[in-house]
């Protein structure tokens, strides 16, 4: 009887020093240089690998990558819906950074026996996990955890300087038919948009809707009566919108930002990126909704 | 009671004319009869919504317009939106009666010869590659979703012609339903140029949208609707015939050529019109006409400004639900439209047969 429970513990033993071997060659091969050559998917994690110092690892981007600069002369290997399998598999990469929804691509992928790191956008908890994550992945553990700390700062630095001042309600407009109040898309009460105005020192009108798009009837909008309009426009997709475009918005006259022209337009990609910008969109944000505490 | 309009094919004898004496009547009637439940559900419509508004409170005129949510609520949002919905949906479904006169198909919708996939493809390509373009305070969708219709319109009618110079119907379904294929193969490819944002947007411009927040759009369309339905005023006599036989009515004297372009040409302006205030709202063209027919019987002298009016009313009332039902998000009208519609349209076949 002894004997065999001898037996027993002996194999549980090395069973587990096998299994802790394995852990930690595995960590260590982590723990190392990390992988040599990305491919990216997602614009938001190329900046985030820029950010971290990966740049140099990064082989290829999505066709809607356009930051950091160094992405331009990278090729461009398709995007979320048409991802370039081929020329993906013929860059010899180690790493591939998928979108969440892009299960087909991860299960091709992996068939070849290449890591992937898939990704779904989120709020801002997300975004600096993600970057945590992926510093991780790619052998930049401690420039990625001192880029979420430089975040966190500076969030914490605008919810700290915006306390104790009234909060407007506001409404935040990510497209519109140029001209017109027709086609008007709002950020949710759900994602990073949402809660960068939160932090900026907003109350999002939408805040109960569930969803991180709206699209408001102009009833809705007339009903909601927010006291500031911000709207972004990331500059590399728009239309135009001059002096003109904002005057869609003086139809809607009874609303308090209009009367008291507190129509915001901000421009930029950095706004609707959920990266390693977002602490400077989000200052952007409370620049625009608290002019007075920034002068 | 015959239900459908295609009766010439299968030698169901023809509609006898009438006296004028004896419709008249009945056409009043009708005529009244739709009227009120048009002029109703408009009168009706602006008063529900999301909000809750007065309408002593909005028509205070000692309130100034500046501070009256009620007043902008009611005139900005509301009003504009009924006008809208009432004016594309008796457009439509006036539309789809003469469609499916004249194509003698009672399947036929204003959307059949390709008129709103031209009117989509202009639509996308000003979504898509056109951003920058705007004209003051209009906006360049519109315009460009009316002349992809009338190019579209263009070239059947040219397709369908090219042989002589009646329309040919068969000729006019098969290049209209071509067309449409060929210019949703299009669209697909300029979405697959666009980007996420302007794929979402004209995706929803296709699902229709009334909320057109200001009378701008409504005064462009409404030109070309009155002009629409003022062609339609001749039609009636002609379609009874032209619905059941071309020769027989040549044979009573119809002038068959002149009756046809007269019809392909008013019933594709006021689907134009309605499509570039509106996008293509679906179903509209298709179960209004046929409901109207099972009620009033298919003589086009009724069932034609019958059709406009019960039109007016259905699209005012699908959109009441898809702004109300879900709120504070809302339902692109051209589905409600088509839940309301498609089982519909199944039921009436399942009874037919």
């Amino acid at each position: 009887m002894a004997s065999r429970t001898q037996k027993l513990i002996a194999l549980v033993a090395v069973a587990l020093a096998v299994f802790l071997l394995g852990t930690s060659l595995a960590q260590s091969r982590e723990g190392g240089a990390g992988p040599g050559r990305i491919v990216s998917l997602v614009p938001a994690i190329t900046e985030m690998l820029f950010a971290i110092g990966a740049g140099p690892q990064v082989v290829a981007v999505s066709s809607y990558d356009e930051f950091p600069a160094e992405v331009k002369a990278l090729p461009k290997v398709g995007a979320l819906l048409d991802p370039d399998t081929e020329r993906i598999l013929a860059l010899r990469p180690d790493l591939v950074v998928v979108y969440g929804s892009q299960s087909d691509l991860q299960t091709q992928l992996e068939r070849a026996h290449l890591r992937t790191f898939s990704y779904r956008h989120g709020g801002i908890a997300t975004t600096l996990g993600t970057i945590r994550d992926i510093g991780v992945a790619t052998g930049h553990r401690k420039e990625s955890s001192d880029l979420v700390s430089s975040l966190q700062a500076r969030l914490d630095a605008v919810r700290d300087r915006v306390k104790g001042r009234t909060r407007p309600r506001v409404v935040l407009v990510f497209e519109r038919q140029a001209g017109t109040l027709r086609e008007v898309y709002a950020s949710g009460g759900v994602g990073f948009l949402h809660e960068m105005l939160d932090v900026a020192g907003g109350t999002n009108v939408f805040a109960d809707v569930a969803r991180e798009s709206v699209q408001p009837s102009i009833e809705t909008l007339l009903a909601r009566a927010p006291d500031v309009i911000l709207e972004v426009r990331a500059s590399g997709l728009i239309e135009k919108t001059g002096a003109d475009d904002a005057d869609a918005w003086s139809a809607l006259s009874s609303v308090p930002a209009v009367k008291n022209r507190r129509v915001h337009l901000l421009r930029g990609d950095y706004l609707v990126v959920p990266g390693p910008r977002l602490a400077m969109a989000t200052e952007a944000f409370a620049r625009a909704l608290h002019p007075e505490t920034f002068k | 009671m015959i239900t459908v309009d295609s009766a010439g094919a299968d030698g169901t004898p023809l509609p006898r004319r009438i006296p004028r004496s004896s419709i008249r009547g009945r056409l009043t009637a009708t005529l009244l009869g739709f009227g009120m439940v048009a002029l109703a559900t408009c009168a009706l419509a602006p008063l529900v919504g999301t909000t809750p508004i007065s309408l002593t409170r909005a028509l205070d005129p000692a309130i100034p317009f500046e501070q009256n949510v009620d007043a902008q609520i009611f005139f900005v949002a509301r009003l504009p939106r009924v006008l809208a919905g009432a004016l594309v949906g008796s457009a439509l479904a006036a539309a789809g009666v003469v469609f499916q006169a004249m194509l003698r198909n009672p399947l036929a919708t204003p959307f059949t010869l390709g008129v709103s996939a031209g009117a989509s493809l202009g639509a996308m390509l000003v979504i898509v590659f056109g951003g920058a373009l705007t004209f003051g305070s209009f906006s360049t969708v519109p315009a460009a979703s009316l002349a992809g219709a009338a190019a579209a319109t263009a070239v059947v009618y040219w397709l369908a012609t090219r042989h002589g110079h009646a329309i040919s119907t068969s000729v006019l379904l098969l290049a209209g339903v071509t067309l449409n294929s060929f210019l949703s193969a299009i669209i697909m490819f300029v979405q697959y140029l666009a980007d996420f944002a302007q794929v979402y947007r004209a995706a929803r411009w296709i699902m229709g949208d009334l909320d057109i927040g200001g009378y701008d759009t409504l005064i462009a369309s409404l030109p070309l609707v009155i002009a629409a339905f003022a062609l339609f005023a001749w039609l009636p006599s002609s379609l009874n015939l032209l619905s059941v036989d071309k020769d027989a009515a040549a044979a009573r004297g119809v002038d068959v050529p002149r009756a046809q372009r007269l019809a392909f040409f008013s019933a594709s302006l006021a689907t134009s019109a309605a499509v570039s205030l509106a996008g293509p709202i679906g179903f509209v063209g298709i179960v209004v006409p046929h409901l109207v027919r099972l009620l009033v019987g298919v003589d086009h002298r009724i069932v034609l400004p019958a059709s406009a009016l019960f039109g007016a009313a259905f699209l005012v009332a699908c959109d009441l639900v898809a702004r109300t039902i879900l709120s504070p998000v809302e339902i692109p009208v051209g589905i409600v439209t088509a839940m309301i519609g498609g089982p519909f349209f199944l039921w009436l076949l399942v009874r037919k047969s």
